[in-house]
């Protein structure tokens, strides 16, 4: 006889708003006729979104009280409720960005039909047609639901399942750009087959925990860690997981596949991957390390503190001899994620230091900073698409003086130039980190920083001092969607680097878990 | 028959799988290695249920072989997109994206 688990269904709302959207999202691509599909498709994404985020804030701002809830499947806390409310949000924006379709003569960013081969002349046909793949919307919908079980796993097999769920759909999606599809379907190739090894090793971490402890809930391992001590199974698993989260955080040397996949994937999925995949990837990390090893500490301390040097290194180096945009921002990625690991380990023994809500403050400027720096990138267009070359943006500032300007906030913030939100996140990941005597990280990372701003900056000289190219790429008028996203994510950008307290407290007083 | 022989059968299966993914170069082979790292992890999950004596290790491996069957979905369609632009499963042969 199997018991039927107590469920908080105020609790779960966020979740199921969004799975739910997704679901029927899935029913009206069954019966809903091919020309509503688009605007239905929209505005059930957006509404299944947006709802969960304002549940997410109902439930923080109501004084929900920390839990468990689901047999203890999911954990309901401060951490989870930020991270859930941060994702959605930023899903919200992706889905705008999405649903733009006054920019591209083709009319949408995603392919008329993926089924069709690239290059044959069917394809070509469908190349300026007005019909567009609606499935994205409902496969986006499911990505952010999974994202947001991601960061409330309170046991590795529900961890394990809702990395599987967030994972599946960005595989499909990145490969369904309507221009260079080429370069799309190998980007979906090369991300899905490292994808998949990667949760392979996750899972067999899982697995030797559960040989180590008899279970798979965090709080148990806990316990079992309590008493074990240097299980060497558990420490086996402990690796094993600790890799396959890396690797959806793309940290390096687990990034190879960032760059690919960030340049190939159509520019609306690069956006919302790295903003909310991010977000989900360092919300799991987290949780594993401080809820379930939280007491094993000496044994992956001195792992996340090498990776963390590795991820600033190679991400600021690489970032340097890049050609094109969306590679450049892909190691920047890279070199972000370093920097996102130092708050981790500004966590300090017990989860008790500040870098837990200096972690998810940077984790929030980082992901409205970088989604607006891709929404600007699908702006500045030529015959084949997207401008992504660095030398096509030269004299850009005298071309169009406010998508340089926009853009080269996103990036001064990106290279954490005070008064922006990237360096109010820096400086709480640095002082986090610094508090818990990692002062060598906070050196390495200073210098790093040092090295990427150049790279940002060097789009910024590129843009305001160089002279124009002669078949330079235009500047398309940019609807209302994305008018909105870069709106936001702009003042956003602004508002967290001026007047960063209010959400900063937030943070503070959302720091915590429960398990 | 003691434990440790399906734990290490499964390991060495686990590490077949790792090091094909690693030096095989089609890509449905790849896919098929990874098929098998997730099948290695399933015996490791049955053989824990029996040795810590409860029965999460059956369920879980449920939950992996249903994942799996999704997964094979997406992976399938994903390289039979790029195969059928391609004509090539090789995944040397995808070479547009690098440095």
């Amino acid at each position: 006889m199997i018991d039927v688990p107590d469920l908080d269904i105020a609790a779960l709302a966020p979740l199921l708003l969004v799975l739910g959207a997704a679901c029927i999202g899935v029913l009206v691509e069954a019966f809903a006729p091919r020309h509503v599909r688009h605007p239905v498709q929209v505005t059930l994404a957006l509404v299944g979104t947006v709802g969960a985020l304002a549940a997410t804030l109902l439930l923080a701002l109501g004084g929900h009280e920390d839990g468990v809830t689901a047999g203890a499947a999911l954990a309901v806390d401060g951490a989870a409720l930020f991270l859930q409310a941060t994702i959605a949000g930023l899903g919200a924006l992706s889905i705008l960005l999405f649903a733009e379709r006054s920019l591209d003569p083709a009319k949408s960013a995603f392919v008329a039909s993926a089924a069709v081969p690239a290059g044959s002349s069917r394809d070509r046909e469908l190349m300026t047609a007005e019909r567009v793949q609606t499935e994205v919307y409902p496969l986006a919908t499911f990505a952010i639901g999974g994202m947001m079980l991601f960061v409330a796993a309170n046991d590795l097999l529900v961890m394990f399942v809702a990395l599987e769920v967030l994972s599946l759909p960005l595989y499909l999606i990145s490969g369904m750009a309507r221009r260079r599809r080429l370069l799309s379907q190998e980007a979906a190739v090369k991300y899905f087959l490292l994808g998949a090894f990667a949760s392979a090793f996750f899972l067999y971490g899982l697995a030797l925990v559960y040989g180590a402890t008899g279970s798979v809930r965090l709080s148990d391992i806990r316990e079992a860690g309590l008493d074990g001590g240097g299980d060497v199974l558990m420490v086996l698993g402990l690796g094993l997981l600790i890799v396959g989260l890396l690797f959806k955080a793309s940290v390096a040397p687990f990034h190879t596949w960032t760059p690919d996949v960030y340049q190939g994937a159509p520019t609306p999925v690069t956006a919302f991957m790295a903003a909310c995949t991010k977000v989900a990837a360092f919300g799991a990390i987290l949780r594993l390390l401080y809820v379930a090893f939280g007491t094993a500490e000496w044994t992956w301390r001195p792992l996340i503190y090498a990776v963390a040097i590795v991820s600033m290194i190679v991400g600021a180096v690489l970032g340097l001899t890049q050609t094109d945009l969306k590679r450049m921002l892909a190691y920047s990625s890279v070199a972000h994620a370093g920097f996102l690991l130092t708050g981790v380990l500004g966590l300090g023994a017990g989860g008790t230091g500040s870098g837990l809500a200096a972690t998810m403050f940077y984790l929030l400027a980082y992901g409205l900073t970088t989604l607006g720096a891709f929404a600007v990138l699908t702006l500045v267009r030529d015959g084949d698409g997207e401008a992504t070359h660095l030398s096509q943006w030269a004299g850009l500032g005298a071309r169009s003086p406010l998508t340089a300007a926009v853009m080269s906030l996103f990036l001064l913030a990106l290279a954490g130039i005070p008064l922006t939100a990237g360096f109010t996140g820096k400086f709480a990941v640095f002082r986090a980190a610094i508090e818990e005597g990692a002062w060598p990280l906070a050196v390495v990372a200073l210098v790093a920083s040092a090295v990427a701003a150049f790279f940002y900056l060097r789009v910024i000289v590129l843009m305001y001092f160089s002279e124009p190219v002669a078949d330079g790429p235009t500047v398309g008028v940019a609807g209302i969607p994305t008018t909105l996203v870069l709106a936001i994510t702009a003042t956003a950008t602004l508002a967290l680097g001026i007047l960063p307290g209010a959400v900063l407290d937030l943070a503070e007083q959302a720091a915590r878990f429960v398990g | 028959m003691t434990i440790s022989y399906y734990l290490v059968l499964a390991a060495i299966l686990f590490t077949i799988g790792a090091v094909g993914v690693l030096v095989r170069r089609n890509a449905i082979v790849v896919f098929m290695c990874i098929e098998l790292m997730l099948n290695s992890v399933n015996l490791t999950l049955v053989t824990f249920a029996r040795s810590t004596g409860t029965i999460d290790g059956q369920i879980m491996a449920f939950f992996v072989m249903v994942v799996a069957a999704a997964e094979v979905v997406i992976g399938l369609a994903i390289i039979m997109s790029i195969y059928r632009t391609r004509r090539s499963a090789s995944v040397d042969d995808a070479n547009l994206l690098k440095y």
